[in-house]
């Protein structure tokens, strides 16, 4: 390829923009390909394109950012949609009011402890337990409180993707190997554990449990960050 | 398909500003989400339909390529290799044991509020 020519498109928002989409597409004919099969996750494998392909382009993900940043501010307007199938399945919702508040409350905090205590255990960092602590609450979220406690915001947003990542991938196994067949259970705790990635991994399970995901992420960003400052000092010195 | 997009994005200001404005703990999207629902309601309660309408179908849009808006973050794990080759162990295993314990306590506890409730 003409050199100059490379020059162009690696520094326009056109050429990342594109990359990103194009990975995706790819990624998701695959998962389509599998018949969704849990481990076909469409993120994980258009993140390791994209990943792949910055490293071989030596791209800095500045770089890469400044045209992937409009697929990014889709997620604001996309949360707000959730409200949507909220609306729809409203009374299913609020027949679950009381199992959603016990499973929210107990749901948060073990997130918080045990992602915190288990690296703790095993010798790591000061700042990379706090940057845990928010990990299973949406990235905007996770990386205000990261902030706020002390941790360091870019890695929370990753390991915040991690999570949804290893949600989205388990979450399904896991409550065929239990028996569960209650939607809004199964649901609810997707989106408690692992935000938005769980939550689009919830709806193409069921659109039920889709509904009861995008609750519980809603919920879940707002007790989070309310929880963490309180439990994070009673394990991290 | 515009209108309902506008409405999104009307919600999702409304939220960020009222998140910021009064300091509220819920970030501004959810606060937008919140709102979207509400003013759903409200809207079929005074005869206005939602099914098919332009932000149902902005809002069913958006959410069949929810997975897609998260590889942009996602792809941030370029710049923490480093980090993540020197303590990934520690943050593997924590993000699998916390993640699969999670999902287990959450399932569990809200089947069994259930049952108590029934």
């Amino acid at each position: 390829m003409n050199g100059r020519l490379w020059v162009y498109l690696e520094t326009t928002p056109l050429f990342w923009l594109t990359a990103t989409v194009a990975a995706f597409l790819a990624a998701d004919w695959a998962a389509a390909r599998a018949r969704r099969h849990p481990l076909v996750n469409p993120v994980l494998i258009s993140v390791a394109l994209v990943a792949v392909l910055l490293r071989f382009t030596g791209t800095p993900y500045k770089t890469y950012f400044e045209g992937a940043q409009f697929v990014h501010f889709l997620l604001g307007p996309a949360t707000v949609a959730l409200g949507v199938p909220l609306y729809k399945n409203f009374a299913l919702v609020r027949a679950n009011a009381w199992p959603m508040a016990a499973a929210l409350g107990t749901g948060a905090v073990v997130a918080i402890v045990s992602s915190v205590g288990v690296a703790a255990l095993l010798g790591a960092p000061r700042e990379a337990l706090i940057s845990l602590a928010p990990k299973s609450v949406t990235a905007g979220v996770a990386m205000a409180v990261s902030e706020k406690l002390g941790g360091l915001p870019p890695l929370t947003a990753v390991l915040v993707i991690l999570t949804g990542v290893i949600g989205a991938v388990i979450v399904t196994p896991m409550m065929n190997a239990l028996g569960i067949r209650d939607y809004a259970a199964r649901g609810f705790a997707a989106g408690l554990a692992s935000h938005g990635i769980g939550t689009a991994r919830a709806f193409t399970v069921d659109p039920v449990a889709g509904v009861f995901a995008g609750v519980a992420m809603g919920l879940n960003a707002v007790v989070t960050p309310a929880l963490a400052p309180m439990i994070l000092p009673l394990i991290v010195r | 398909m515009l209108r309902g997009l506008f409405l999104l994005l009307v919600c999702q200001l409304v939220g960020e500003v009222a998140a910021r404005g009064l300091d509220l703990p819920a970030p501004g999207p959810v606060i937008g989400l919140a709102l979207l629902a509400g003013g759903l309601a409200l809207h079929a309660r005074r005869g206005g339909t939602v099914e098919g309408g332009d932000v149902d179908r902005a809002a069913t849009a958006l959410l069949g390529s929810l997975s897609l808006m998260f590889v942009p973050a996602g792809v941030g794990v370029v710049q923490y290799f480093d980090l993540l080759a020197a303590q990934g162990f520690a943050l593997g295993v924590s993000l699998v044991v916390s993640t699969a314990l999670t999902l287990l306590v959450t399932v569990g506890v809200f089947l069994a509020a259930k049952k108590r409730t029934a």
